[in-house]
């Protein structure tokens, strides 16, 4: 018998007389609520300004405009902007590099900032979820250069975690960002940045 | 309740992990209770996290729903453990990851190690898994010459220092800044880049030389090892919740991944998550949610590692599985809400309970991990408050279990000789059971009267010395109840 076999066999003893139970959701279920984009804006606004990310709000004929303005914020020498972001959501002015050749770990490690979208971004507790396709790009583009520049339109906008579930696919390597990396583990004394961009500058695009 | 027909299930093997202790709760206690430094840590530590995950919680009104649901989803998906685990296991594979299963600790080594080798790699790094703090993995690997690095701040802190983690959440809390500083100083350097010359004792500074430390650990690493909070049967992802992002690091960077996971942290759907990931943050650090969570279900082309193993770990667990009584135990999501509520967890820390599991949720769940014989005084390291049942957000009925096991204990021992107490139990039996015999033990008891003073004994009574050290009892009555009655 194989280790698996072993389990299972263990598993199916220890569940002989279990009577399966009734799984009932009374809490607040996806689609329970309709907040208006305003309102839901208002609070994803709150949350991010709470946790000291940079916000910014743009129309979408502006956005170019705010993506400069939020890198120029900082000393940035060098941008990576993966494959599929739209071109008027880009930079102006300034030169950026893309993933193509694939860059490596020292090279990524040199880069100041990225540029991304956002999958889907929750209002509720101020997350950013990223799941890297078009726009995003592979998981390391968005972990090793220290500033993050996250364009996140209106219609990508949910107000709480059961919405951003469905609206997201499984399949998909996914990053939920909720603020700056984080830890209270000497002394229980908040430290904020360790692993991971330590700034996170979010422009809300409306649609 | 009953305890359960034994069915001989396997429990966690002795001399491998950190499931036992060395000694009884009581003397490991006594010790910890008279640390002046832990005890105040402890008491800051917690009572921040408690108010903090009040706030949380408060700000949602459809909390108990969410911990009803929490508590069904997890009772279901263990009353069909079998055919979700088959489920995970093809979702994954068909996915392009590996997945294999281990009985227990000796077996979950024995795999990591060999697969480490295969990898052609002789250190690994290391996200934060109490599933592999359990089973003893770092010993194991370094036996076999794998160096395993910590990259969470406090795990690293704890194993630069050569000592035990103290709270499933803070683990370095019994250490304060001027120490960790000193540990930065005196061990950084031999385990890779040595801390600042200058380095003060500012969290943030300290902070900063772990980061740097840490970062040419991850850019370097080709392999890496992680637990899991989650694994969605449904379509295979395993979710990894975090705060300071070497998680992430450890998840995207190396070649190889390799993830231990206890078989209890299935859950059967996606939509699933979203009661989780709702109660746990809340929960466990007092925010709406945690700075970075991690999704992958196996392997993803040109992006993260293209090497994916998922270790599938019983270890007692199934043997837990079949105790009525106590496999809710199982429900747990390692929040540590539990700990942070327990007003004997802030007295005495983690280290008195001997096993990793500590504070309420340690003390109904190493039990039967391990079999009772082996942490047969964690059951009763306990006033049953119940404060911690009133914070869990399964809703494990923490209280009744731990009486639950105080009965499975004394069961394990009455097929030895007669204890003390069993011994006392019968005695008073066979007095109880004549009226006669227990009017006159009712009488001589009045004698008790002269060892009172205004109505309590306060002394320690020479043949329930330990049981009277912390207690008072009242002073008997100058009649008893039955001579008043008869006496009308």
């Amino acid at each position: 018998m194989t280790a698996r076999d072993v389990v299972l066999d263990r598993i199916r003893q220890a569940n002989a007389s279990t009577p399966v139970p009734d799984t009932a959701r009374a809490y607040r279920q996806a689609g329970d609520d309709a907040t208006s984009v305003e309102v839901l804006v208002d609070l994803f606004v709150d949350r991010l300004r709470e946790y000291g990310a940079g916000v910014s709000l743009s129309s979408r004929l502006r956005a170019a405009r705010a993506v400069t303005d939020a890198l120029n914020r900082h000393v940035v020498a060098s941008v990576v902007i993966p494959d599929g972001l739209p071109p008027d959501l880009c930079p102006l002015g300034r030169h950026w590099l893309a993933d193509d050749p694939i860059l490596n770990v020292s090279e990524l490690d040199a880069i100041d900032a990225v540029v991304t979208s956002s999958a889907v971004s929750v209002a509720e507790t101020g997350t950013i979820i990223l799941d890297a396709g078009p726009g995003m790009g592979r998981r390391a583009l968005t972990l090793l250069p220290d500033l993050h520049v996250v364009v996140v339109r209106e219609s990508v906008l949910v107000r709480g975690v059961p919405e951003a579930l469905r609206r997201l696919d499984p399949a998909r390597p996914l990053t939920w960002i909720s603020g700056p990396s984080a830890t209270s583990d000497i002394e229980l004394n908040r430290v904020e940045g360790v692993h991971g961009p330590r700034r996170l500058e979010v422009i809300i695009v409306g649609d | 309740m009953r305890p359960p027909v034994d069915l001989g299930l396997p429990t966690a093997p002795r001399g491998v992990g950190n499931l036992r202790g060395d000694r009884t709760f009581a003397r490991a206690a006594a010790e910890a209770v008279s640390d002046r430094q832990l005890r105040s840590n402890l008491q800051g530590a917690t009572s921040t996290i408690r108010g903090k995950r009040a706030r949380a919680v408060a700000e949602l009104d459809d909390w108990e729903g969410l911990r009803a649901a929490g508590a069904a989803i997890k009772d279901e998906a263990l009353a069909n453990l079998e055919s979700y685990l088959v489920q995970l296991e093809s979702q994954i594979i068909a996915r392009g990851g590996a997945v294999h299963w281990a009985r227990d600790a000796d077996e979950a080594n024995s795999i990591v190690t060999s697969l480490v080798q295969e990898a052609g790699a002789s250190e690994v790094v290391k996200v934060k898994s109490m599933a592999t703090q359990e089973i003893g993995l770092n010993e194991a690997l370094e036996a076999a010459g794998i160096a395993a690095w910590e990259t969470d701040l406090a795990e690293l802190i704890v194993q630069l220092a050569h000592d035990k983690p103290s709270h499933i959440l803070v683990p370095a809390i019994h250490l304060n800044r001027h120490e960790i500083r000193e540990i930065f100083q005196r061990e950084m350097g031999k385990a890779g880049l040595p801390a600042p010359p200058g380095v003060t004792d500012d969290p943030a500074a300290l902070a900063e030389a772990a980061r740097l430390h840490l970062r040419e650990k991850f850019l370097r690493a080709r392999v890496a090892i992680s637990g899991a909070n989650f694994a969605v049967a449904e379509t295979g992802t395993v979710v990894v919740v975090e705060s300071e992002g070497n998680g992430r690091m450890c998840l995207t960077l190396p070649q190889t991944l390799i993830t231990v996971m206890g078989i209890e942290k299935v859950v059967p759907k996606w939509s699933d998550l979203e009661v989780f990931l709702q109660l746990l943050p809340r929960s466990s650090t007092g925010e709406r949610m945690n700075p970075s969570t991690s999704m992958w279900s196996g392997v993803s082309a040109g992006d993260g590692p293209q090497q994916f193993h998922l270790v599938l770990l019983d270890n007692g667990r199934t043997a837990t599985l079949a105790d009525p009584g106590g496999r809710t135990a199982l429900r747990c999501i390692r929040c540590s809400a539990c700990l942070n509520e327990c007003p004997v967890y802030e007295r005495v820390g983690g280290h008195a309970y001997g096993s990793i599991y500590s504070g309420p949720i340690g003390a109904v769940l190493s039990p039967q991990l391990t079999g009772v014989e082996d942490n047969a005084t964690l059951p009763f390291a306990s006033t049953l408050c119940g404060a911690c049942y009133d914070v869990c957000p399964v809703a494990i009925d923490i209280p009744t279990m731990l009486v639950h096991l105080r009965a499975r204990v004394v069961e394990s021992k009455s097929s030895h000789l007669p204890t003390t107490e069993a011994s006392a139990m019968r005695g008073l039996s066979w007095v109880m059971s004549d009226s006669t015999r227990w009017r006159v033990l009712l009488r001589l008891s009045r004698t008790g009267r002269l060892l009172g003073r205004r109505g309590r004994i306060r002394m320690r009574l020479p043949f329930l010395a330990r049981w009277t050290a912390a207690r008072d009892l009242p002073v008997p009555p100058k009649q008893s109840f039955i001579d008043w009655w008869s006496a009308r």
